[in-house]
Order: C-alpha cells, then sequence, then structure tokens
C-alpha cells in the first residue's frame, strides 16, 4: 500500500534481508514493487527476513565480466530458497551443497554489501 | 499459409572490419537469391536487435542501408528466442495478407566489435538489476545454477553435459561455415577451464560474428516447399530467481500450443533444430520437450539417436555450441540448416528424411519459448 512504511535492504546498503506479503492473497515475494505479482493488489507489506533458508542451486563463478568482479573469483552465487517462503540470490560459501540449511550473513563484494550464506551451526 | 522460401547464413567467427549492417546485408542478399527474388520484392522487414549497435529502429536503419522501402518493418527483441519469434511473427504477416514476402534479417559483429568483457556485461543485463546484477552473476553463472539443480534433481552428470558439446563439435566438423571444427573428447570438455560451475568453456558457445536471414513467403518458392506448420510461445519468467519451476520452465507450454495448430506431435519429428546456448540448455530442452526422457537425453546422444545418420537429427550445422553464437542469428541459424535438409540441399551433412521439423528457442534464463512445426510439401 503507497504509505507502508519502507524497511531499508542489502539492495541499498543496509544488512537486511526484506521481502514483501500481500494482505489480500497472502502470496510473498522478493522483488519489491508497489503491488501484489499474484494477484494486483495494493496491500504489500515490507516484512524483515529470519535469514534463514535452504541453499536450492548453486553455481562457482571461475570468469567474472568485470575488473571489478574479478578481484573476488572464485565466489559462489547461490539460490536461496528462505523459511519465509521467497527465493533469493546470495553468495555463499565455497562449498555449499544443495539441501544445506544455511543463515544468512553479509560481506562486502565490489563495492557492494552482499548477503553471504554459511552452513546454520546450531 | 506461409513457406520459408529462402535462407541465407554467412560462416561464423571472425570478420574483422564488417559492421552489424554488412553482416545483416550479407545474409539478407544470399536469403533474397534463394527464393529466386529481386530485392525490392521484398514488402516486409524484421530484424532482431544488435548489441554492438544499439538502435530503436534498427529495421528501418537496415531497410535504408540495403536499398529497400518495404511497407511493413520493425525490430524483435526476445533474447535468444528472438529468430523464432520473427519467424513467427513473418508467418502471421503472411497469413494475414499485410505482405508477400517477408525478410526475418540478423547479424551482429559481436565478437570483433567489442572486447570480451563488454559482451559478457551486456547479456548478463538479463538479471535483475537490483537484486542479481550486484552479486556479479554472468550468463554461465544463470546456466550454471539451473545446470546444478537440475542435475541434482535428475541425477544428470557433467560427463552426460559434454556429450553434447562433443555432439555438436562432430557436426560442425562437416560444416566449412562452423567456428570450431575440430573434434572434441567428453575427456576434452572436462579438461577445459572453469566458468561457472558445474559448466566449463566447452559447455558455453562462443560469442561470434555473423548474419543469418530467410524469406517468409505466401506462396512456396521451390519444387519442395518448407511448410510453418503451427508455432506458439511461453513465457513463464524473465529472472532465474523466479523461475517457478524447474521441472517446467515453458519449453512444454509453448510446444503444447505448437501441436495443438499444427496436428502434430514430437513422435512425427524427424528433424530437431534446439536452442543450445550452454550444453544444460539443450538437455533441458529435449527432455522438456519430449525429445528425450527425463535424465535420458545425454543417453540418447551416445547412443546416436541425435546424429546425422540416427533417428532424430538434431542441430547438424553445430548449433550454438560450434557453429558459433552472433546473438539473434545465431539461433536463426538453426532453421537456416533445418530448411537445408527438409529441401535435400544440406550436401555432405544431408540427413535421410527431415519431412518434419520442430525447432524450439530460448531466451533470457529459459524464460521466453518459441516452438515450431515445420513441414516438407512437395
Amino acid at each position: 500500500m503507497s504509505g507502508a512504511p519502507r524497511i531499508d535492504d542489502w539492495t541499498i546498503g543496509a544488512e537486511t534481508i526484506v521481502y514483501q506479503s500481500c494482505a489480500a492473497c497472502g502470496a510473498t515475494q522478493y522483488f519489491r514493487r508497489s503491488f501484489c505479482a499474484a494477484c494486483g493488489a495494493a496491500d504489500v507489506h515490507d516484512k524483515r527476513a529470519s535469514g534463514e533458508g535452504v541453499v536450492y542451486a548453486t553455481s562457482v563463478v571461475a570468469r567474472a565480466a568485470t575488473a571489478e568482479a574479478r578481484a573476488h573469483v572464485p565466489y559462489n552465487i547461490v539460490l536461496i530458497d528462505a523459511a519465509e517462503g521467497f527465493r533469493m540470490m546470495a553468495h555463499g560459501d565455497g562449498d555449499l551443497e544443495i539441501g544445506d540449511r544455511v543463515t544468512a550473513g553479509f560481506r562486502r563484494f565490489t563495492d557492494r554489501l552482499v548477503p553471504y550464506f554459511t552452513r546454520t551451526t546450531s | 499459409m506461409s513457406f520459408i522460401t529462402g535462407v541465407g547464413l554467412t560462416s561464423f567467427g571472425r570478420h574483422e572490419g564488417a559492421s552489424t549492417l554488412d553482416l545483416m546485408s550479407r545474409a539478407a542478399e544470399l536469403a533474397i537469391a534463394d527464393a529466386g527474388l529481386q530485392r525490392n520484392e521484398i514488402d516486409g522487414v524484421l530484424c532482431g536487435y544488435s548489441t554492438v549497435q544499439p538502435h530503436i529502429m534498427l529495421a528501418t536503419v537496415f531497410a535504408e542501408h540495403f536499398g529497400i522501402t518495404p511497407s511493413y518493418a520493425h525490430a524483435v527483441q526476445v533474447g535468444g528466442a528472438t529468430g523464432l519469434a520473427m519467424t513467427m511473427l513473418a508467418h502471421i504477416i503472411v497469413e494475414a495478407g499485410v505482405a508477400r514476402h517477408v525478410l526475418v534479417v540478423s547479424g551482429e559483429n559481436r565478437l570483433t566489435g567489442q572486447s570480451r568483457d563488454a559482451a559478457i556485461q551486456a547479456l548478463a543485463q538479463v538479471g535483475h538489476p537490483s537484486y542479481e546484477m550486484p552479486l556479479g552473476p554472468t550468463i554461465p553463472a544463470y546456466y550454471g545454477l539451473v545446470a546444478s539443480r537440475y542435475m541434482h534433481e535428475y541425477g544428470v552428470t557433467e560427463e552426460d553435459l559434454a556429450e553434447f558439446a562433443v555432439l555438436m563439435r562432430a557436426h560442425a566438423a562437416d560444416h566449412p561455415g562452423a567456428q570450431f571444427r575440430d573434434r572434441i573428447t567428453v575427456a576434452d570438455v572436462m579438461a577445459s577451464k572453469p566458468v561457472a560451475s558445474p559448466l566449463k568453456l566447452l559447455d558455453c558457445c562462443p560469442v561470434s560474428d555473423g548474419g543469418a536471414a530467410f524469406v517468409v513467403s505466401r506462396e512456396r518458392a521451390g519444387e519442395t516447399g518448407v511448410r510453418i506448420r503451427g508455432c506458439a510461445q511461453a513465457h513463464t519468467h524473465q529472472y532465474v530467481t523466479t523461475i517457478p519451476n524447474f521441472d517446467r520452465m515453458g519449453a512444454a507450454m509453448s510446444l503444447q500450443r505448437a501441436r495443438a495448430q499444427s496436428d502434430l506431435s514430437v513422435a512425427d519429428v524427424r528433424y530437431a533444430g534446439i536452442y543450445d546456448s550452454f550444453t544444460i540448455t539443450l538437455a533441458m530442452l529435449l527432455e522438456e520437450l519430449g525429445l528425450a526422457g527425463r535424465g535420458e537425453a545425454a543417453a540418447r546422444v551416445r547412443d546416436g539417436h541425435f546424429s546425422r545418420d540416427g533417428a532424430v537429427p538434431l542441430n547438424t550445422h553445430g548449433g550454438l555450441l560450434s557453429y558459433g553464437h552472433c546473438g539473434v542469428g545465431g539461433a536463426m541459424a538453426h532453421l537456416v540448416e533445418t530448411q537445408l535438409q527438409m529441401t535435400g540441399r544440406a550436401g555432405g551433412r544431408q540427413v535421410k528424411d527431415a519431412a518434419i521439423a520442430l525447432l524450439h528457442g530460448d531466451g533470457g534464463v529459459l524464460s521466453s519459448h518459441v516452438s515450431m512445426f515445420l513441414e516438407r510439401v512437395r
């Protein structure tokens, strides 16, 4: 809903993962919009994610496209199924495997802060 | 009805000094001559895009350059699916009586016209600008993610994927226009440099210069006609993060729609031209389209099923993986080769009976799909 408080997330430099929840149909979405992509309702609310999830897919990048990214090679790009029901792209430890339970932290990558997942310890 | 009446294809690889318009013109000339037409008989033009020469009205720029004044012209952009999407549109335009001869054309000096980094960067833009791009992904990484999950689900191995690279190279070895013609083995693919796991260099198509074109007409030109029997699309997502279902990427959906139009089934198919930007792309599309069971496409490659003398010859020009990939023209080469095979003009690469062909292209990260059935008529 327009006027609903926006929670700052990692895409603008805050150490937080944010998703949206639709009050009308209950759908969750990760990419921020002013409406629900599932039902079209404008009644969507920002929510803070727990940072807990399961590894869905992984790809270790050995050949980066920019000089800035090349300084970090190799880095593991992962898709995470978050506990709250949305999927997100992030970085993670190089040895993560599909199905691993993981917890989010944050690291510098080029000039940005990015979510970084490691195996859940507890 | 509509027919693919003429085809033109340049060699792929390095075309030093050739611009996007040069490569488009060369392919267009070949296609128009092949259709037995004069260029002033072309009354419709559809073209793709060029990352090297971005323009807001490339079809008009091309028509002006080429010296024609069509009554219908514009560009189309659906990533790797653009070639087949343009063919589908040409079919619709011709059937509607809007134009008689539509020239479908693309070309790009993607290899020599820019740095390798610029090429990789331009393409990575299919990712989400806020939620994906800051993580430093590349196109191979998007497909690497898809591959890791698909392999996990269906027990596909890296050696299985390598089979597709080996097959495409074996086919390219017999085409003088292919960018890479030296035969390779599964061991070569496995030993090639890591790019984005599980994909290695030889799992990825190259960046090429080249051009491709064809003419879609209301009437057939030669004795043997290649008729568009049915074509359809599906668009299920844009980003790898938002792929709704790794088992049904959209290929089966577009195929089903094309089948309904054409009254043909996959069992009728005697030749296949399938998008192969990466080995995983080919494996997944073959399996989702039903040309092989889930996890079984590599075994069919090993059995010779997709070889030139097999039951369903596949990408006999070498595909994107070995003929090369110059952008929109890359997947158009699949259709050019299919037309040659169906009209019995493939020379040393000729298959025995390409009576019915299935073409499938995808753009983005298996995001946009176009399926097309072609039928030989005499």
